[in-house]
Order: structure tokens, then C-alpha cells, then sequence
């Protein structure tokens, strides 16, 4: 089956029914290996035990970013190729957004106390990611805000491509500002500095953590197919009573 | 350091990780019964979608 096949909502329905058990199962398991090998990783010689809230705190920034990235994709799709199911993959990923960029941003501050000495600083990095966090907010309120679910579409697809700029300013904060934030550690040129016996979990939560998301993007694509449904439906009922 | 030294903060970063990973899983689920329920309601009072009598009329002339 062609991808675009999947832009008829009825198709993507029977096809995410299918998916999000067998997804569901597959997150159990890679999730609770990694949470083991993650337990089991030794304390950073700098950082002692609390580097173990990088296996949460890393996959929530590396999420948060990435389902902005996808929301701008969908804008694309909503403002230039009218895809029918852009906008629907829009709302229903921007409170998962929400919620890995909060992760984030909780599990920072509780990393931030013990080793910086503060739970907040105005830091580029964490200023930015502090953005990314309101902006998720306005599209979530600008969905709800505009009744029109064409012209909401349109509106948040704006707002999205807009919000976009914040994605390199996060990523290369911590080498064009001088931030308290440590530096690229995992990806970047010249190789990880990580020591495996800490990579190889945090890649696994990584996985883990994508694979959950992809998992409730699909449930709640689903969700939001269906209250479309009920809508309609409701129309059709007062046009009929009318 | 000893192995239990900020065990407060891990805690509580591992007990934020849990509400906000429980709390996704049961917004869809419970938004995916609520949505379902609402959709059964409104069938049961007869309306139905053009492209859903499509489909029935369809199937009812396939197997005529």
C-alpha cells in the first residue's frame, strides 16, 4: 500500500487499528529493556547517580523538537497540498509535543538543582526550549479558539511554520550563545562523547520514547478522525431537525 | 559521591516521567471510548454519514 492511500481517512482508520496494538506491544518491550539497561548504567564520574535523568531528560528534548518538526511537515501539507489528514496530524500531535517538552523541561530543573546549584537559569538553551513549550500552548488554544476547523487549520499551520525558526535556535544555542547548558554530546562531528555503558541506554530510551510516540500519534489521529465523524453527524442531526 | 546521593531528584524526575507517560496514554484511550460511544449514540438514532450509506449501499447491491 502507496502512502498516499493512507490520506483517505476510512483507509488510515483500519490501517492505525491494526498498527496500534502490534506499536503499543512493541513500546512495552523496548521500554522496559531500556529502563533496565538504564538502571543498570553506571554513575557519570562528574554527575554520579543523577545522569540517570538524561535517559528521561534527552528523549523528551530530542521528542519535543522532533513533533514540532512533524507538525511543520503537516503544515506544509495543510497550506500547499490540502492533505486530508495534514491538519488531523497536526492537532493531535501538538499536546504529545506539549508533554515531552514539559518532560523536559521538569526533568532539566531536577537535574539543573542538584548540579548547577538552581532549578532555572535565562540560558539560551533553556530559554528556547521554554518557547517551544508556549508555543505548543498557542496552537493547542488556537485550535480551540477557532471553530472553523478549515480556518483553525490554516491558522496553527502559520503559527507552526513561524514556530519553526525556534527548532536550529535550540539545537545550536549551546554554540552560538556561551550557555550553561553542556554542549552536543551524542550527535555531533567527531563522534559521541558519551561512554557506551551511558550511550547505549540512553539510545534505548530514545527508542523506547519514540516509539511511544508514534504509537499515540496514531491513537490520537484516530481519535480526532472520529470526533470529526461526531460532528458531522451532529450537523446532519440539527440540519435534519431544522 | 555515594550511589544515594540526589535519590530525591531522580525520584521525582522518574515520578514526573510516569504521571506525564500515564497520563498521555489515558487521554487517548479514554478520548478514543468517549468518541466511540458519542458515534454509536448518533448512529443509533438513524443519521449516518453520506459516505458511510455510500458504502452500506455499495455493499448491500454487491451482495444483491
Amino acid at each position: 500500500m502507496r502512502i498516499s492511500e493512507l490520506a483517505n481517512p476510512s483507509r488510515f482508520l483500519r490501517t492505525a487499528n491494526l498498527a496500534i496494538p502490534w506499536l503499543g506491544g512493541a513500546t512495552a518491550i523496548v521500554l522496559a529493556f531500556a529502563i533496565y539497561r538504564a538502571m543498570l548504567a553506571p554513575d557519570d564520574y562528574q554527575q554520579g547517580a543523577t545522569v540517570k535523568i538524561m535517559f528521561l531528560h534527552v528523549p523528551s528534548a530530542w521528542l519535543g523538537m522532533l513533533c514540532w518538526g512533524l507538525m511543520t511537515i503537516a503544515a506544509f501539507g495543510t497550506l500547499i497540498w490540502r492533505h486530508p489528514l495534514a491538519d488531523v496530524a497536526a492537532k493531535a500531535a501538538a499536546p504529545l509535543g506539549a508533554a515531552f517538552t514539559l518532560l523536559c523541561l521538569v526533568t532539566g530543573s531536577l537535574w539543573g538543582r542538584p548540579e548547577w546549584g538552581t532549578y532555572w537559569v535565562w540560558d539560551a538553551r533553556l530559554t528556547s526550549e521554554l518557547i517551544l513549550f508556549l508555543l505548543y500552548l498557542g496552537v493547542i488554544a488556537l485550535w480551540r479558539t477557532v471553530e472553523d476547523a478549515s480556518r483553525a487549520a490554516r491558522a496553527v499551520a502559520i503559527l507552526t511554520l513561524v514556530g519553526a525558526i525556534d527548532l536550529p535556535i535550540i539545537k545550536f544555542s549551546v554554540d552560538w550563545w556561551n550557555t550553561l547548558h553542556q554542549g552536543a554530546s551524542v550527535f555531533r562531528l567527531g563522534g559521541s562523547t558519551i561512554d557506551p555503558t551511558i550511550l547505549i541506554p540512553l539510545l534505548l530510551m530514545a527508542a523506547a520514547f519514540t516509539l511511544l510516540f508514534v504509537t499515540l500519534l496514531l491513537a490520537a489521529m484516530r481519535n480526532e478522525i472520529l470526533r470529526r465523524r461526531v460532528r458531522t453527524l451532529r450537523l446532519l442531526q440539527a440540519s435534519a431537525a431544522g | 559521591m555515594p550511589a544515594t546521593a540526589h535519590i530525591e531528584f531522580i525520584i521525582a524526575a522518574y515520578g514526573a516521567g510516569v504521571v506525564v507517560i500515564v497520563a498521555l496514554i489515558a487521554w487517548v484511550m479514554f478520548d478514543y471510548r468517549l468518541q466511540r460511544r458519542i458515534l454509536a449514540e448518533l448512529e443509533a438514532t438513524g443519521v449516518s454519514r453520506r459516505s458511510a450509506r455510500d458504502a452500506a449501499e455499495q455493499t448491500a447491491s454487491d451482495g444483491a
